[in-house]
Protein backbone atom coordinates (compact mmCIF):
# COMPACT_ATOMS: atom_id res chain seq x y z
CA UNK A 1 0.00 0.00 0.00
CA UNK A 2 1.13 3.15 -1.45
CA UNK A 3 -0.11 6.95 -1.64
CA UNK A 4 1.30 9.72 -3.82
CA UNK A 5 0.47 13.09 -2.61
CA UNK A 6 0.49 16.01 -4.71
CA UNK A 7 1.39 19.42 -3.73
CA UNK A 8 -0.51 20.95 -6.94
CA UNK A 9 -0.44 24.57 -5.29
CA UNK A 10 3.82 24.17 -5.96
CA UNK A 11 3.30 22.43 -9.51
CA UNK A 12 4.57 24.37 -12.64
CA UNK A 13 2.95 22.01 -15.19
CA UNK A 14 6.88 20.71 -16.53
CA UNK A 15 5.74 17.12 -17.18
CA UNK A 16 8.80 15.37 -15.97
CA UNK A 17 6.97 13.38 -13.18
CA UNK A 18 4.58 12.12 -16.32
CA UNK A 19 7.41 10.70 -18.34
CA UNK A 20 8.69 8.85 -16.12
CA UNK A 21 6.04 6.90 -13.91
CA UNK A 22 6.48 3.70 -14.45
CA UNK A 23 2.81 3.02 -13.92
CA UNK A 24 1.73 5.26 -16.25
CA UNK A 25 -0.84 6.98 -14.11
CA UNK A 26 0.68 10.13 -13.23
CA UNK A 27 -1.50 12.78 -15.67
CA UNK A 28 -1.74 16.47 -16.04
CA UNK A 29 -5.01 17.93 -14.77
CA UNK A 30 -7.24 20.19 -17.08
CA UNK A 31 -7.05 22.70 -14.03
CA UNK A 32 -5.11 25.59 -13.19
CA UNK A 33 -3.47 26.39 -10.02
CA UNK A 34 -2.98 29.78 -8.61
CA UNK A 35 0.64 30.10 -10.40
CA UNK A 36 -1.60 29.48 -13.54
CA UNK A 37 -0.13 26.26 -14.23
CA UNK A 38 -1.83 23.43 -14.98
CA UNK A 39 -0.72 21.10 -12.26
CA UNK A 40 0.25 17.29 -12.78
CA UNK A 41 -1.63 14.95 -10.61
CA UNK A 42 -2.23 10.93 -9.69
CA UNK A 43 -5.02 9.16 -10.61
CA UNK A 44 -5.90 5.49 -10.24
CA UNK A 45 -3.87 5.49 -6.92
CA UNK A 46 -4.74 2.31 -5.70
CA UNK A 47 -1.90 1.41 -8.40
CA UNK A 48 0.82 3.03 -7.18
CA UNK A 49 3.45 1.43 -6.02
CA UNK A 50 5.29 4.15 -4.16
CA UNK A 51 8.94 3.73 -6.00
CA UNK A 52 9.04 7.54 -5.55
CA UNK A 53 10.58 7.69 -9.11
CA UNK A 54 8.02 10.71 -9.35
CA UNK A 55 9.25 12.70 -6.46
CA UNK A 56 12.78 11.92 -7.57
CA UNK A 57 12.61 13.63 -10.76
CA UNK A 58 10.23 16.86 -9.76
CA UNK A 59 12.11 19.91 -9.92
CA UNK A 60 9.64 21.89 -7.39
CA UNK A 61 9.12 19.19 -4.53
CA UNK A 62 5.61 18.87 -5.21
CA UNK A 63 5.37 15.07 -4.60
CA UNK A 64 5.38 13.63 -1.32
CA UNK A 65 5.46 9.48 -1.12
CA UNK A 66 4.26 7.93 1.92
CA UNK A 67 4.39 3.92 1.99
CA UNK A 68 3.06 1.21 4.42
CA UNK A 69 6.26 -0.06 6.70
CA UNK A 70 7.45 -3.65 6.20
CA UNK A 71 6.18 -5.81 8.82
CA UNK A 72 9.90 -7.11 10.65
CA UNK B 1 1.66 5.31 6.47
CA UNK B 2 5.46 6.08 6.47
CA UNK B 3 6.66 9.03 3.98
CA UNK B 4 9.30 7.73 2.28
CA UNK B 5 9.89 11.12 0.07
CA UNK B 6 9.55 14.37 1.23
CA UNK B 7 11.36 17.84 1.08
CA UNK B 8 14.46 18.04 2.79
CA UNK B 9 15.06 19.32 6.19
CA UNK B 10 18.05 22.12 4.92
CA UNK B 11 15.73 23.09 2.38
CA UNK B 12 13.10 25.92 3.59
CA UNK B 13 9.41 25.59 2.55
CA UNK B 14 9.50 27.99 -0.18
CA UNK B 15 8.25 27.54 -4.05
CA UNK B 16 11.59 28.29 -6.21
CA UNK B 17 11.66 31.14 -8.12
CA UNK B 18 12.98 28.66 -11.54
CA UNK B 19 11.29 28.36 -14.29
CA UNK B 20 9.31 25.16 -15.19
CA UNK B 21 11.08 22.15 -15.75
CA UNK B 22 14.33 23.74 -14.67
CA UNK B 23 16.85 21.29 -13.10
CA UNK B 24 18.49 23.56 -10.64
CA UNK B 25 15.46 22.48 -8.30
CA UNK B 26 16.76 18.72 -8.57
CA UNK B 27 20.29 19.88 -7.92
CA UNK B 28 19.11 22.11 -4.60
CA UNK B 29 17.16 19.43 -3.53
CA UNK B 30 20.07 16.87 -4.17
CA UNK B 31 22.80 18.85 -2.22
CA UNK B 32 20.47 19.33 0.67
CA UNK B 33 19.79 16.04 1.39
CA UNK B 34 23.11 15.15 1.49
CA UNK B 35 24.18 18.00 3.74
CA UNK B 36 21.13 16.29 5.85
CA UNK B 37 22.23 12.61 5.20
CA UNK B 38 25.57 13.94 6.71
CA UNK B 39 24.32 15.87 9.64
CA UNK B 40 25.88 18.66 8.86
CA UNK B 41 23.08 21.10 8.66
CA UNK B 42 24.33 23.41 11.40
CA UNK B 43 28.23 23.31 10.54
CA UNK B 44 27.94 24.40 6.53
CA UNK B 45 28.69 27.65 5.01
CA UNK B 46 27.22 28.09 1.07
CA UNK B 47 28.66 30.38 -1.64
CA UNK B 48 25.56 31.83 -3.67
CA UNK B 49 26.69 32.53 -7.54
CA UNK B 50 25.70 34.94 -9.67
CA UNK B 51 23.22 33.99 -12.44
CA UNK B 52 19.58 32.11 -11.68
CA UNK B 53 21.00 30.49 -8.22
CA UNK B 54 21.77 33.44 -6.85
CA UNK B 55 18.88 33.32 -4.38
CA UNK B 56 19.75 30.03 -3.24
CA UNK B 57 19.97 31.35 0.35
CA UNK B 58 16.14 32.08 -0.12
CA UNK B 59 16.07 28.26 -0.41
CA UNK B 60 19.19 26.60 1.72
CA UNK B 61 17.84 26.52 5.68
CA UNK B 62 21.59 27.13 6.42
CA UNK B 63 24.49 30.12 6.45
CA UNK B 64 25.30 31.73 2.69
CA UNK B 65 27.30 34.25 1.50
CA UNK B 66 26.53 36.19 -1.82
CA UNK B 67 29.91 36.68 -3.92
CA UNK B 68 30.50 38.75 -6.72
CA UNK B 69 30.17 36.99 -10.05
CA UNK B 70 32.40 33.84 -9.97
CA UNK B 71 34.50 34.57 -6.91
CA UNK B 72 32.76 32.13 -4.70
CA UNK B 73 35.57 29.71 -4.59
CA UNK B 74 37.80 32.70 -3.60
CA UNK B 75 35.32 33.70 -0.79
CA UNK B 76 34.88 29.92 0.11
CA UNK B 77 38.24 29.77 0.34
CA UNK B 78 38.80 32.81 3.29
CA UNK B 79 35.22 31.40 5.34
CA UNK B 80 37.22 27.82 4.90
CA UNK B 81 41.00 29.44 5.96
CA UNK B 82 39.42 31.50 8.97
CA UNK B 83 36.84 28.50 9.44
CA UNK B 84 38.70 25.11 9.37
CA UNK B 85 35.95 23.28 10.91
CA UNK B 86 32.95 24.20 8.81
CA UNK B 87 31.95 22.71 5.33
CA UNK B 88 32.11 24.88 3.03
CA UNK B 89 30.77 24.67 -0.21
CA UNK B 90 29.96 27.05 -3.64
CA UNK B 91 26.84 26.31 -5.89
CA UNK B 92 28.07 28.39 -9.72
CA UNK B 93 26.24 28.14 -12.98
CA UNK B 94 28.77 27.63 -15.97
CA UNK B 95 29.14 31.87 -16.62
CA UNK B 96 29.95 32.24 -13.34
CA UNK B 97 32.60 29.11 -12.77
CA UNK B 98 33.34 28.67 -16.21
CA UNK B 99 33.46 31.66 -17.51
CA UNK B 100 34.56 35.17 -15.49
CA UNK B 101 34.95 33.01 -12.80
CA UNK B 102 37.83 30.74 -14.09
CA UNK B 103 40.64 32.07 -12.72
CA UNK B 104 38.92 31.66 -9.02
CA UNK B 105 37.99 27.58 -9.24
CA UNK B 106 40.99 26.55 -11.31
CA UNK B 107 43.36 28.42 -8.59
CA UNK B 108 41.34 27.07 -5.80
CA UNK B 109 42.01 23.74 -7.18
CA UNK B 110 46.12 24.40 -7.23
CA UNK B 111 45.98 25.71 -3.91
CA UNK B 112 43.98 22.45 -3.14
CA UNK B 113 41.86 24.26 -0.52
CA UNK B 114 39.52 21.96 1.13
CA UNK B 115 36.07 23.12 -0.75
CA UNK B 116 33.59 21.83 -2.60
CA UNK B 117 32.37 23.01 -5.99
CA UNK B 118 28.92 22.51 -7.26
CA UNK B 119 29.08 22.95 -10.63
CA UNK B 120 25.86 23.44 -12.90
CA UNK B 121 26.28 23.39 -16.52
CA UNK B 122 23.82 24.10 -18.87
CA UNK B 123 25.51 24.99 -21.45
CA UNK B 124 23.91 28.78 -21.89
CA UNK B 125 23.03 32.30 -19.66
CA UNK B 126 20.13 31.29 -18.20
CA UNK B 127 19.50 34.38 -16.18
CA UNK B 128 20.67 36.98 -18.95
CA UNK B 129 18.13 35.94 -21.70
CA UNK B 130 19.96 32.86 -23.23
CA UNK B 131 23.74 34.21 -24.13
CA UNK B 132 26.30 31.88 -25.11
CA UNK B 133 27.93 30.32 -22.30
CA UNK B 134 32.03 28.94 -22.46
CA UNK B 135 29.61 25.73 -22.40
CA UNK B 136 27.88 26.18 -24.98
CA UNK B 137 28.13 23.01 -27.66
CA UNK B 138 29.19 23.78 -31.60
CA UNK B 139 26.09 24.21 -33.71
CA UNK B 140 24.17 25.02 -30.55
CA UNK B 141 21.66 28.40 -31.28
CA UNK B 142 21.57 30.87 -28.67
CA UNK B 143 21.01 34.64 -28.49
CA UNK B 144 24.61 35.71 -29.31
CA UNK B 145 25.09 32.84 -31.92
CA UNK B 146 21.80 32.65 -33.95
CA UNK B 147 23.37 30.37 -36.54
CA UNK B 148 24.66 28.11 -34.05
CA UNK B 149 28.62 28.38 -32.31
CA UNK B 150 31.11 28.39 -34.95
CA UNK B 151 34.90 27.07 -33.55
CA UNK B 152 36.15 29.42 -36.02
CA UNK B 153 34.48 33.06 -34.19
CA UNK B 154 33.68 31.61 -30.65
CA UNK B 155 35.93 28.96 -29.83
CA UNK B 156 35.35 25.24 -28.55
CA UNK B 157 33.43 24.81 -25.12
CA UNK B 158 35.42 24.19 -21.94
CA UNK B 159 35.65 20.73 -20.19
CA UNK B 160 35.51 21.89 -17.05
CA UNK B 161 36.21 17.83 -15.36
CA UNK B 162 39.21 17.07 -17.93
CA UNK B 163 41.11 20.74 -17.24
CA UNK B 164 40.71 20.04 -13.18
CA UNK B 165 41.67 16.46 -13.44
CA UNK B 166 46.01 17.07 -13.94
CA UNK B 167 45.84 19.45 -11.14
CA UNK B 168 47.15 17.22 -7.82
CA UNK B 169 45.26 19.65 -5.55
CA UNK B 170 41.64 18.48 -7.36
CA UNK B 171 41.19 15.30 -5.02
CA UNK B 172 38.13 14.27 -5.77
CA UNK B 173 36.16 15.56 -9.71
CA UNK B 174 33.15 13.87 -11.23
CA UNK B 175 30.46 14.90 -13.85
CA UNK B 176 26.90 13.85 -13.46
CA UNK B 177 23.36 14.81 -14.77
CA UNK B 178 20.55 15.14 -13.43
CA UNK B 179 18.14 14.02 -16.79
CA UNK B 180 16.95 10.78 -15.53
CA UNK B 181 16.11 8.57 -12.21
CA UNK B 182 19.00 6.53 -12.61
CA UNK B 183 21.24 9.88 -13.57
CA UNK B 184 19.75 11.60 -10.44
CA UNK B 185 20.60 8.68 -8.03
CA UNK B 186 24.08 8.86 -9.49
CA UNK B 187 24.33 12.64 -9.16
CA UNK B 188 23.30 12.35 -5.50
CA UNK B 189 26.43 9.73 -4.50
CA UNK B 190 29.03 11.76 -6.60
CA UNK B 191 28.05 14.95 -4.53
CA UNK B 192 28.32 13.13 -1.09
CA UNK B 193 31.43 11.91 -2.45
CA UNK B 194 32.60 15.32 -2.95
CA UNK B 195 31.62 16.78 0.24
CA UNK B 196 33.29 13.80 2.52
CA UNK B 197 36.09 14.54 0.37
CA UNK B 198 35.80 17.80 1.72
CA UNK B 199 35.43 16.60 5.39
CA UNK B 200 37.92 14.43 5.29
CA UNK B 201 40.57 16.89 4.25
CA UNK B 202 41.79 15.57 1.29
CA UNK B 203 41.66 18.44 -1.09
CA UNK B 204 39.81 19.86 -3.59
CA UNK B 205 35.99 18.80 -4.60
CA UNK B 206 34.18 19.49 -7.75
CA UNK B 207 31.14 17.73 -9.19
CA UNK B 208 29.98 19.18 -12.32
CA UNK B 209 25.85 18.27 -12.96
CA UNK B 210 24.83 18.53 -16.50
CA UNK B 211 21.51 20.89 -16.30
CA UNK B 212 18.67 21.74 -18.48
CA UNK B 213 17.71 25.06 -19.64
CA UNK B 214 14.22 24.34 -21.27
CA UNK B 215 13.44 28.19 -21.26
CA UNK B 216 16.47 29.42 -23.21
CA UNK B 217 17.26 26.17 -25.22
CA UNK B 218 13.78 26.81 -26.51
CA UNK B 219 12.44 23.66 -25.76
CA UNK B 220 9.69 22.21 -23.56
CA UNK B 221 11.10 20.17 -20.27
CA UNK B 222 10.89 17.08 -21.63
CA UNK B 223 12.33 17.92 -24.92
CA UNK B 224 15.01 19.41 -22.65
CA UNK B 225 16.07 16.26 -21.08
CA UNK B 226 16.20 14.42 -24.28
CA UNK B 227 18.35 17.55 -25.59
CA UNK B 228 20.93 16.94 -22.71
CA UNK B 229 21.09 12.94 -23.24
CA UNK B 230 21.22 12.84 -27.02
CA UNK B 231 23.94 16.28 -27.20
CA UNK B 232 25.63 17.09 -24.25
CA UNK B 233 26.56 14.18 -23.11
CA UNK B 234 28.55 12.86 -25.70
CA UNK B 235 30.55 16.34 -25.85
CA UNK B 236 30.68 15.83 -21.84
CA UNK B 237 30.88 12.50 -20.52
CA UNK B 238 29.77 11.81 -17.57
CA UNK B 239 32.01 9.42 -14.78
CA UNK B 240 34.21 10.22 -11.85
CA UNK B 241 37.40 11.56 -13.37
CA UNK B 242 39.30 11.51 -10.40
CA UNK B 243 38.95 9.95 -7.05
CA UNK B 244 40.96 9.72 -3.99
CA UNK B 245 43.16 6.28 -2.90
CA UNK B 246 40.44 3.52 -2.25
CA UNK B 247 39.43 3.16 1.68
CA UNK B 248 40.05 6.94 2.15
CA UNK B 249 36.69 7.65 2.29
Amino acid sequence: MARVIFLEERCKGCQLCTAVCPKGIVVMTGSTNEMGYHPATVHEQDKCTGCGICALVCPDMVIEVEREEKAV
Amino acid sequence: MKKVFSRPRSLKDVPFHYCPGCTHGVAHRLVAEVIDELGIQDNVIGNAPVGCAVFTMDYFDFDMISAAHGRAPAVATGVKRVLPDRVVFTYQGDGDLAAIGTGEFVHAAVRGEKITCIFINNAVYGMTGGQMAPTTLLGQKTKTTPYGRDSEVNGYPIKVCEMLTPLDGAAYVARVAVHSPKAIIQAKKAIKKAFQVQINGLGFSLVEILSTCPTNWGLTPLEAVKWLDENMIPYFPLGEYKVPPAGVI
